[in-house]
């Protein structure tokens, strides 16, 4: 690999269509899920009904208001880099990154609070409902875990992004990441978006 | 004239100048000594397992041991040899050379993937050795029974899952470089149809690998969590599982088959010295193959339990998706006609693939027919179809593709006596091994048996032999290949005298590829 000689090559339409590109396996791996949630919703439409009235409507309320909220800072604060206002665009990355922490904060009590009654994968307590119930908190715990990991690599990056930004990395002339990390932001958003119904709302 | 990549400067010295680099072409280097490294072991479980079989009643390994050989032997040669194979080794190397390009869009990416592959390799590998021991599943890690053995699946399913994401970062890079980095002037309709192919597959790269990324997770949350989505006795449905690996796993043979559609329809052109015929029916079809090869997975499922209109529909899917295949196929022998063709090793190499996959296909209509399904299902027949498909297929085309780039990749030239030579056994023995096959399966030998009733024996035998002599030919192949990467006769740039682009740079390429950018006018198969 030698040094490249002739000027730095720069693609923001190639960096952003890659990312696109990405997003779109985000969606399959989901998809995924989304199919064993309709199958066994499908089969076991009773015991789904039963399970759901277990969840806590308030919590995930609140955490669906939180990362909504975390994906507008997100986007306004690319808005500020794009305007050449770094400061801004520093506060509103770290007003996401704690909504994002508080959004995982809600999560562990919530999943406390299950674990504590007895409802978790495999618990003599769960075992001993119908297969809806046992169904739906399995998907549960997958598919909110799978989706708070994303949560917690989504955090890791825009603090990142955040210290990138600080050292002038990230600047109004250069700010593809920052979109980037924007649009991975977005879809956790977006399944997000899919899962609250699903979990909370249809009981 | 600019020093070849190899002796170009890099950041790091010596081999972490290659496992560090960010070359599309060291990294095609990297992807080719790995995958090859795995089918050296794949072949040799194949061997032992060909062994063990060589007569009913005779017992060399035991009968545990022979079902971790045929699951490492599908895991090995699948993930590790043919998915990688075409696309990552050849695919990186050549790819970007053929659209003019200096790099992929994403160069980290690109290594990154590579060491994700390693990775997912070693853990494998590694598999074998702890835990409960080797996983004794079959590739297909069929739940319940992969949920409930205690052997180390855990470990290689996750192996796997690395592997997965691997393949969709190269298939993530490979889209976004065609799409962003082709030269001036290099217009769709100018681009090899071997970067076609590739374009092709990648779409499928990244569209179906996923599925089976959050398929293997489940397993693994299975394994640790009992959660039950696949246990009957919680609810759960493993019919359910068969869907999920499927809706991957088919897509996943055209990942192996494509890029060697490809790699033959860039050949047959320079060695008949005629324009190709039909490109834009060849780069179509190389896109249906992808779109209709994602709604076919329930042909591997007919005895499974499924509705009766489900059965039809995928048969029917089946069988459409068997035309662009077709479609290629004439267009490669109408390519053929009345050109002036030199039957050099790669062109071997690609007649030996269209008449092997020729019946890999067409035995593949046998079983997507319902009727006569039921009566191959799980027998040696799919054991042959899928051999003739990927080895005849797949792998041939890969050794085609091997042959064609090597002078590009090395700029030295094989002994081609001796490559001819190695292909005449490879075809004889591939015939003896796997033919044999069909005529067990029609009559009813199961695959994956230990062993078998003694009426079997005649075609066993043959099959048996005939793995011998299609390894001479693979000894022979390879050693030859290595041979005259030290020994070969000097190249020259272009040896075939081949008009696309990648032939148009000096062989082996400098490290930017081109001196300067080229400015592309005619297509890829114009010859004067």
């Amino acid at each position: 690999m030698s040094e490249l000689a002739h000027t730095e090559h720069r693609d923001y339409t190639g960096a952003k269509l890659g990312m696109w590109f990405f997003l779109f396996t985000e969606i399959l791996l989901f998809g995924g899920m989304f199919l064993v949630y309709a199958e066994f919703r499908q089969v076991n439409t009773a015991g789904f009904h039963e399970a759901g009235t277990e969840m806590d409507l308030f919590i995930g309320a609140l955490n669906t208001v939180i990362l909504l909220t975390s994906s507008l800072t997100m986007a306004l604060s690319i808005s500020a880099i794009r305007k050449g206002l770094k400061n801004r665009s520093l506060l509103l990355q770290a007003i996401t990154v704690l909504l994002g922490i508080a959004f995982l904060v809600n999560k562990y009590f919530e999943w406390s609070d299950h674990i504590h009654k007895g409802f978790y994968p495999d618990s003599p307590q769960l075992l001993a409902k119908s297969h809806g119930q046992i169904l739906f908190f399995g998907l549960y715990y997958v598919m909110t875990g799978i989706h708070a990991l994303h949560v917690i690599i989504g955090v890791s990056i825009i603090t990142f992004m955040f210290v990138l930004t600080l050292v002038g990395r990230i600047s109004g002339g250069d700010y593809v990441k920052l979109e980037n990390t924007g649009l991975f932001w977005h879809i956790v958003d977006i399944i997000w978006i899919y899962l609250f119904p699903l979990f909370y709302l249809i009981t | 004239m600019e020093a070849s990549f190899y002796h170009a400067k890099t950041r790091y010295p010596g081999i972490l100048g290659w496992i560090f680099t960010t070359d599309h072409k060291r990294i095609g280097l990297l992807y080719l000594i790995a995958s090859l490294s795995f089918f050296a072991v794949g072949v040799s479980l194949g061997l032992t397992m060909r062994l063990e079989l060589i007569r009913s009643g005779m017992h060399i390994i035991s009968a545990q041991t022979y079902n971790a050989v045929f699951t490492l032997h599908g895991v090995v040669m699948i993930f590790l040899f043919i998915i990688p194979g075409i696309p990552s080794s050849l695919g990186n190397f050549v790819m970007p050379l053929q659209i003019g390009a200096r790099d992929v869009a994403f160069p980290k990416i690109n290594i990154l993937s590579w060491w994700l592959f390693m990775i997912g390799g070693a853990c494998a590998v590694t598999s074998l050795f702890t835990g409960g021991g080797a996983p004794d599943t079959g590739w297909t890690f069929y739940v319940p029974y992969s949920i409930r053995t205690g052997t180390n699946i855990s470990l290689a399913v996750f192996g796997v899952f690395l592997i997965g994401m691997s393949s969709t970062l190269t298939g993530m890079n490979f889209l976004t470089t065609i799409h962003r980095l082709r030269a001036p002037g290099m217009t769709w309709k100018r681009m090899t149809l071997f970067t076609w192919s590739i374009y092709a597959t990648s779409w499928i790269q990244l569209l179906a690998t996923p599925v089976l990324a959050i398929t293997l997770l489940l397993i693994i949350i299975e394994r640790f969590f009992g959660v039950g989505f696949f246990d009957p006795a919680k609810g759960g449905d493993p019919i359910l599982f068969e869907h999920m690996f499927w809706i991957y796993s088919h897509p996943a043979v055209y990942i192996m088959i494509v890029p060697a559609m490809g790699v033959v329809t860039d050949i047959i052109p320079v060695f008949s010295r005629r324009n190709i015929f039909g490109y834009s029916f060849i780069a179509a079809s190389s896109l249906a193959i992808a779109f209709v090869g994602y709604l076919v997975w329930g042909h591997h499922m007919f005895t499974s339990g499924m509705s009766d209109t489900a059965r039809v529909i995928f048969s029917l899917l089946t069988f459409i998706v068997a035309v662009p295949s077709g479609i290629k196929v004439f267009n490669w022998i109408a390519s053929l006609y009345k050109g002036s063709i030199t039957v050099a090793a790669p062109l071997l190499f690609t007649l030996g693939f269209i008449f092997l996959f020729s019946i890999g296909g067409l035995t593949g209509l046998v079983q997507g027919a319902l009727a006569t399904n039921l009566h191959v299902h799980g027998t040696y027949f799919i054991v042959a179809h899928f051999h003739y498909v990927m080895f005849g297929g797949a792998a041939m085309g890969f050794f085609a593709g091997l042959h064609y780039w090597f002078p590009k990749m090395f700029g030295r030239l094989y002994e081609e006596h001796l490559a001819k030579f190695a292909w005449v056994l490879l075809f004889v023995g591939f015939n003896m091994l796997y033919f044999s096959m069909f005529v067990l399966g029609w009559e009813g030998m199961p695959r994956r048996y230990y062993d078998y009733l003694p009426r079997f024996n005649g075609p066993n035998l043959i099959s048996t032999i005939g793995s011998w002599v299609l390894a001479a030919g693979l000894i022979i192949m390879f050693y030859n290949l290595v041979h005259s990467l030290v020994a070969g006769r000097e190249a020259g740039d272009n040896p075939w005298k081949a008009s696309s682009l990648e032939w148009q740079t000096t062989s082996p390429p400098p490290a930017e590829n081109f001196e300067k950018v080229p400015e592309v006018t005619t297509g890829p198969y114009h010859f004067v």
